[in-house]
């Protein structure tokens, strides 16, 4: 390892009377591996926008081989060998791979186009960085994590010799994850020098060589990987120790929801072909599985966004295959949907307004078409208080929410009447440790009231500390249960691979 | 220089906006007045005397205002839940043409409230499924409504054509194209003697106030701004979206159908089909001025009426062609648009 290749002094930026970044300043050395690890809203993500000169910062500089970057200026950061991968893609569905590599590094007014040179260039960096991806592709037929090699293509066919991924595993599964951070270590060695977001506390410990830590803005620790642990890091980027809520084992009762040869034919992406399973009182019934093999339809049939097209679905023995959410919600079904931004919450709306939409034309929150807003004021303050939702009033605009205390919403309105059966789709997706412990206790905290909650998750961590039984789905089909007692990892990746003969069923 | 989202809407500068984009557009304006010969002081001081000048001219100001009104409101409705209504000039004849039709023949036996309140009803449902239909168009099949209702209006157009030269003609109108008269104990009543300011502007303000408390206060308000902002997180909840939209579109086009309606039992007595120099398009504009708020509509509705009415006066006064009320109210809706970016965003050097 040589001098830096890059510099930031002193950086700080505010945002109204938010202080997202107060006084960073840290070093990225050459061939390094560093992680910037925080809770959501520590100031990461604002953090590589400054480098990156989508923002300008209120003070400070950055420097890239000693070189203070203008300040504000993308293409500034690009010349220096600046890519950044973020965490949504940017990419277009309709454009192949190659047009949306050379898109906007090609000069507009050009008529010859030099796509092959292009071609052979993109050849040459997937081979030597070990990210294969056919150049002639269409975007939009590719998956996930192809579309993330897209992305680093993209800024290391601009030339980068930086790389900064803002939350790269957010998207993907874990061996994929795996596999991305070893094309990391290997594009390490060919001389790149990488900077990855992260508040995943493994990713950080497999895949990093240094760790900085941002909490409410502020560098607050410096360390070497190997000098650090995992708990010491968790405690860093809280600020005090959290601990995730553990399952107590009890009898669990008779089957509230059961489905029996369920399917779901659907235009896009993979639909349900005749799954079975139970969901029993006060049980937790984990759905494990790579993203993409159905858990989207499961999630919608069970919250009464669509229609099952074969097959029986039954709460309480009474058939819910075609419920709407409406019904659903009337027969006492929570719902907590996959993606909180797009099905969770309208943003726009107050806190107050989210609270009851699901319950709106009930006499609790209206009379006569009119809305009763005083008791939904209410209602929406009592959820707050009890459920510990930080920053909100009940006429708080929704979308100022942070991710968890939004989470919280969503999860307190679906709690708040004792539902007997809960569906619970990727509840902490995206949130941090804190939010995830919080989340984590008030599921338990249901299933200990006697609620049957189905549990769909991409985290099998998580499914495993939470559930009963787990079931793997893959194209769209369901393994046998296993109890989470019996289930290691080798017998879940066996699960999820699709190989159910190996795993014994209870 | 680049933008950046605001943490939250400002809503100081939400009420500001509409006040710096009319200042923008009247300065514009103001050069293309200077062009033509004329000081624009002394075009806006005649615009303003014609349009506000006299007990007349506020009469006539404010009778311009009223179709203005219900299009304003038919779009503002319509917009709040994503519905792209543009078919508010087609409505607008519907409801104009089924009036004409209705007042001259039927409804005679009733007593003249009763039958007015029929007949505006009747009309309003016609201007509704004008556009009920198309909504269900993009329901059911995704076909854009804002090509179906914006090509409507010119075949309603045609067919009210069809209907004054044809089976709605009138006998004693010398050959020119218009239709038979409603009867007139079916005319609005006067609002203000010896003026055209008829009882329609109260319903108007009545209609806006009614919108208000629909948008504000109930379910069915609160519904409709879910599904328009959005429309996944609505059908999650709960809201049942066809049935909303469909309402709102019947709302929409029924607003819009009694502007036509009440042109006709208020000032016209009879349809043409050059009777309305645009009320459906110019609704667009009152109902982005009012930021889609009800309230909003009503001022906006009469500022747009002040700049017609006035410009008329201006152009005898100064020979300035009429025309730019129409170049002002188009860069209003320009300027107007750009104000709502930056009550979102703010620049950032």
């Amino acid at each position: 390892m040589s001098g830096p290749v890059l510099e930031l002094n002193g950086i700080s930026k505010r945002f109204g009377t938010l202080r997202a970044n107060e006084d960073v300043s840290f070093t990225l050395h050459q061939g390094e591996v560093l992680a910037l690890l925080g809770e959501n809203g520590a100031g990461k993500t604002t953090l590589m926008n400054i480098i990156f000169g989508h923002y300008t910062a209120d003070s400070g500089e950055v420097r890239v081989h000693g070189h203070r970057l203008p300040p504000g200026q993308p293409r500034a950061a690009i010349a220096a060998g600046v890519g950044m991968v973020h965490q949504h893609f940017t990419l277009a569905g309709n454009l192949t791979v190659l047009e949306n590599i050379i898109i906007g590094s090609e000069p507009l007014l050009r008529p010859d186009s030099h796509r092959r040179a292009a071609e052979a260039k993109i050849r040459k960096l997937s081979d030597s960085f070990g990210l294969p991806v056919d150049p002639a592709a269409r975007v939009g037929d590719l998956s996930v994590g192809e579309r993330q090699r897209v992305e680093i293509l993209k800024a290391l066919y601009r030339d980068s010799r930086i790389l900064i991924l803002d939350e790269p595993t957010a998207v993907l599964a874990r061996p994929e994850a795996d596999r991305l951070f070893a094309t990391l270590k290997g594009m390490t060695a060919n001389g790149l020098s990488i900077i990855f977001i992260s508040h995943k506390l493994h990713e950080v410990m497999a895949a990093s060589n240094r760790v900085v830590v941002l909490r409410a803005g502020r560098v607050v620790a410096e360390r070497a990987t190997r000098e650090t642990t995992a708990p010491e890091l968790a405690e860093l980027m809280v600020g005090r120790s959290v601990k995730r809520p553990t399952r107590q084992q009890h009898a669990t009762g008779q089957p509230v929801v059961s489905a029996r040869d369920l399917s779901v034919t659907q235009a896009h992406g993979a639909g349900l072909d005749g799954v079975s399973f139970d969901v029993r009182e006060g049980e937790i019934l984990g759905i494990v599985g790579v993203s993409g093999n159905g858990q989207a339809a499961l999630g919608r049939v069970l919250s009464g966004v669509s229609q099952a097209s074969a097959g029986r679905l039954t709460l309480s023995g009474e058939d819910i295959s075609r419920a709407s959410p409406r019904s659903l919600i009337r027969r006492g079904v929570g719902r907590i949907p996959e993606d909180r931004h797009a099905e969770g919450v309208v943003g726009d709306l107050a806190v107050w307004e989210n609270a009851v939409l699901e319950r709106i034309d009930s006499p609790a929150y209206s009379r006569w078409g009119f809305i009763r807003r005083g008791a939904a004021s209410d209602f929406a303050a009592g959820l707050i208080s009890r459920f510990d939702i930080r920053g909100a009033t009940p006429a708080t605009r929704t979308r100022q929410l942070s991710g968890g205390n939004m989470q919280k919403l969503i999860l307190g309105r679906s709690l708040a009447n004792q539902p007997k059966f809960i569906l619970a789709n990727q509840p902490t997706r995206g949130l941090d440790e804190g939010a995830i412990a919080a989340v984590h206790a008030e599921l338990l905290a249901a299933r200990s009231a006697g609620a049957a909650i189905l549990l769909i998750s991409e985290d099998l961590d998580e499914a495993v500390a939470l559930s009963d039984r787990i079931q793997a789905i893959v194209k769209g089909r369901l393994s046998r249960p296993v109890a989470a007692g019996e289930a290691d990892a080798k017998m879940l990746g066996l699960m999820m691979a699709g190989i159910w003969e190996e795993s014994h069923a209870v | 220089m680049q933008f950046e989202r605001r943490a939250d809407v400002s809503i100081p500068l939400l009420v500001a906006a509409p006040f710096a984009a009319i200042a923008v557009a009247l300065l514009l304006c103001a050069g293309l007045i200077a062009a033509a010969g004329v000081n624009p002081l002394t075009a806006y001081g005649e615009m303003l005397k014609g349009a506000l000048g006299s007990r007349l001219a506020i009469t006539e100001t404010l009778t311009r205002a009223i179709p203005l009104i219900f299009t304003g409101l038919a779009a503002a409705v319509a917009f709040r839940a994503r519905v792209w209504n543009i078919g508010g000039e087609g409505q607008f004849y519907i409801g104009a043409l089924v009036t004409a039709g209705l007042g001259h023949s039927l409804f005679l036996g009733l007593p003249a409230p009763i039958a007015i309140a029929l007949i505006m009803a009747i009309s309003a449902i016609c201007g509704a499924l004008l556009l009920m239909a198309p909504l269900a168009l993009r329901l059911r099949f995704g076909v854009d409504e804002v090509v179906v209702t914006l090509l409507l209006n010119f075949i309603v157009l045609l067919f009210v054509g069809l209907m004054v030269e044809g089976p709605l003609k009138d006998p004693m109108a010398f050959g020119w194209p218009q239709s038979v008269p409603v009867d007139p104990s079916l005319r609005l009543e006067r609002l203000v003697p010896r003026s055209r300011l008829h009882i329609g502007f109260l319903v108007a303000v009545v209609a806006a106030l009614a919108v208000w408390i629909v948008q504000a206060r109930t379910v069915f308000g609160a519904e409709t701004r879910a599904a328009g902002l959005a429309p996944r997180a609505a059908a999650f909840a709960g809201v049942r979206m066809p049935r909303v939209l469909m309402a709102v579109a019947f709302l929409s086009g029924g607003l819009a159908a009694l502007a036509g309606s009440v042109e006709v039992l208020g000032p016209t007595g009879y349809v043409t089909t050059t009777m309305s120099p645009g009320f459906g398009y110019a609704g667009i504009v009152v109902a982005m001025l009012a930021a889609l708020h009800p309230a909003g509509v009503v001022a906006a509705a009469i500022f747009i009426a002040t700049i017609f009415v006035g410009a008329d006066a201006m152009s005898r006064a100064t020979g300035v062609p009429s025309f730019i009320a129409d170049v002002i109210m188009s860069v209003s809706l320009l300027a107007m648009l750009t104000a709502l970016l930056f009550t979102t965003y703010r620049i950032k050097r």
